[in-house]
């Protein structure tokens, strides 16, 4: 197959990428691991947030970036998803009833990352409001709450939720390059959380660059932090990496026998 | 890779009026190699409408691999496999075309059929109460509710029957579809298949079971090794050698991979001059 043009340039490329999205949809809604996934997110938000802001005693500090600290499962569980979205198509044999419905694989994809990308930004975004919202609750009353009007901190609070869906969709694009749930998921854990450790034993500058540190140091913070990415070359650094990720991925699909 | 096959299948855009050519399954000197293996090999034959034609082979013999190459899920090496024309992955709604039912479960586990078949009818803008009509046309309709991944293999063929009819298809692609069927199982596919085809549908279904074949089969292509070796009627076939079995084992003898010691040498040259219905080609 020669590359096909993914891009809605005809009004039947438009159709057959809104009836793609129906189709993705209903297949993400109609697994139960999907809720169970989203909901273990939002709660692992609350019951971390809770207990950062229990124990905040530091007025000084970020208060806003260490109740966001609560997204962190949200980090795993949405990645995951996005992993397992993909390869589960392959372990189950879906597959071929998808691409039998779809044979335009980069269309495919990209119906699958709309649908998998708008849910996820809407449960990431209920995410850190929760994270913020139920962390605030419980600080100490010595510690004055942070406010959504006081500055950068509705940014923080929102990005971090962007920056949880692009993660999201980062895992999709792995799983499509990747295709087998065990060395994906690992791949993308690795990449995700273990890769922080090794760089800042290679290169301590380097380290501002993985996912998780500008998920926590770059987007979710309210004051700039010395030697770390300003929020909005974090987001910009975490749109790259979904970008490239998902890039790969339909290269890889459109070029393999599925 | 990309040939003949682009120009002729973008040339090839009518979208509307269907004919008797827009359901036939062309296939030309397809080729499939896998890992330096020889899966297909040079493969060409027509499947036409109106028909059951059964797609015949020993295991191993690339049914499936062609079958994959006919649905777009493969690439082929080289040559094409076009319907009505077009290949796979450039018609529109594809399942409203042709509907397939490839070897081994096509569905998520923890998806219930309902939801299977509901998701794949918004996928290519069918009207969603065919789904309870096919669901209902192969006896699933109790168990709809159910997660496919409890079903038996039997429940799971009928669940791909279901997917491969959703489209009301003029085109039907099974591989193996008698799998795991029980005795009651096999009957009701074998009717329904030979009704798809009175009613003028192109019907073509692989199988390794000759007696299956030889009841439900119009037409047969016959492979081995990953090449054609009888492209005829199950009549003609059949009257040639004795009984569709005879035909089978000696067609595709030299194209098993593991046979007995006394496969091979006994079978007879074959002279030319068959029937002018019959393609047949010797295995050198």
């Amino acid at each position: 197959m020669t590359a096909a043009p993914a891009l809605p340039s005809t009004p039947g490329t438009l159709r057959a990428f809104s009836a793609a999205t129906r189709m993705e949809w209903i297949k993400l809604r109609s697994l139960r691991s999907s809720w169970w996934t989203l909901a273990a997110t939002i709660a692992g938000a609350a019951g971390i947030a809770v207990a950062v802001g229990a124990n905040t005693k530091d007025a000084s500090a970020d208060v806003t970036n260490n109740l966001l600290a609560g997204v962190a499962p949200g980090l795993l569980l949405i990645g995951a998803l996005g992993v397992l979205t993909m390869t589960g198509e392959y372990s189950s044999g879906m597959v071929r009833a998808t691409l039998a419905a779809v044979p335009n694989r980069p269309l495919l994809l990209a119906a699958k990352a709309a649908v998998f990308g708008t849910v996820t930004l809407a449960v990431a975004e209920v995410t850190a409001f929760v994270a913020f919202l139920a962390g605030r609750a419980a600080l100490p009353g010595r510690i004055p709450p942070p406010g959504l009007g006081e500055p950068g901190v509705l940014r923080a609070v929102m990005l971090s939720g962007v920056g949880i869906a692009l993660i999201g969709l980062f895992g999709l694009g792995l799983g499509a390059v990747i295709r087998h749930s065990a060395a994906a998921l690992a791949v993308y854990a690795g990449s995700v959380f273990v890769a922080g450790q090794l760089l800042y034993a290679l290169a301590g500058s380097a380290v501002e660059y993985v996912p998780l540190a500008l998920v926590s140091d770059s987007v979710g913070v309210t004051r700039h932090e010395a030697g770390a990415l300003s929020p909005w070359a974090g987001l910009g650094m975490l749109g790259l990496y979904a970008a490239v990720s998902l890039g790969a991925g339909g290269w890889f699909l459109t070029r393999r026998d599925a | 890779m990309p040939s003949a096959v682009d120009q002729r299948a973008s040339s090839a855009e009518k979208d509307g009026i269907v004919s008797d050519e827009d359901h036939v399954i062309e296939v030309r000197g397809l080729t499939k190699r896998y890992r330096g293996t020889l899966a297909v090999d040079a493969l060409g034959f027509d499947v036409r409408p109106g028909a059951v034609t059964g797609f015949l082979g020993p295991n191993g013999a690339g049914k499936s691999t062609t079958m994959r190459m006919i649905l777009g899920l493969d690439t082929p090496g080289s040559g094409h496999a076009l319907i009505g024309g077009r290949r796979y992955r450039d018609l529109r709604r594809p399942m409203r075309q042709v509907g397939a039912l490839l070897e081994a479960k096509a569905f998520h586990p923890g998806r219930t059929a309902l939801a299977h078949l509901t998701a794949l009818a918004a996928g290519n803008d069918i009207r969603r109460s065919r789904v309870g009509e096919v669901l209902g046309t192969v006896g699933l309709a109790e168990a709809a509710h159910r997660r496919a991944g409890q079903y038996s293999l039997g429940m799971a063929q009928r669940l791909g029957v279901a997917t491969a009819l959703l489209g009301d298809p003029g085109v039907l692609v099974l591989d193996e579809p008698v799998n795991g069927l029980d005795p009651e199982g096999i009957r009701w596919l074998r009717t329904l298949l030979r009704s798809l085809a009175a009613e003028g549908r192109t019907v073509f279904v692989s199988s390794h079971l000759i007696g299956e074949m030889a009841l439900t089969a119009d037409r047969l292509v016959v492979v081995g090794a990953g090449r054609l070796v009888a492209d005829t009627s199950v009549a003609e076939l059949s009257a040639r050698y004795g009984s569709l079995e005879e035909a089978f084992l000696d067609l595709t003898s030299a194209g098993t991979e593991y046979r007995g010691s006394a496969g091979g040498a006994t079978r007879p040259a074959r002279a030319a001059g068959h029937d002018h219905d019959t393609r047949e080609r010797k295995i050198s």
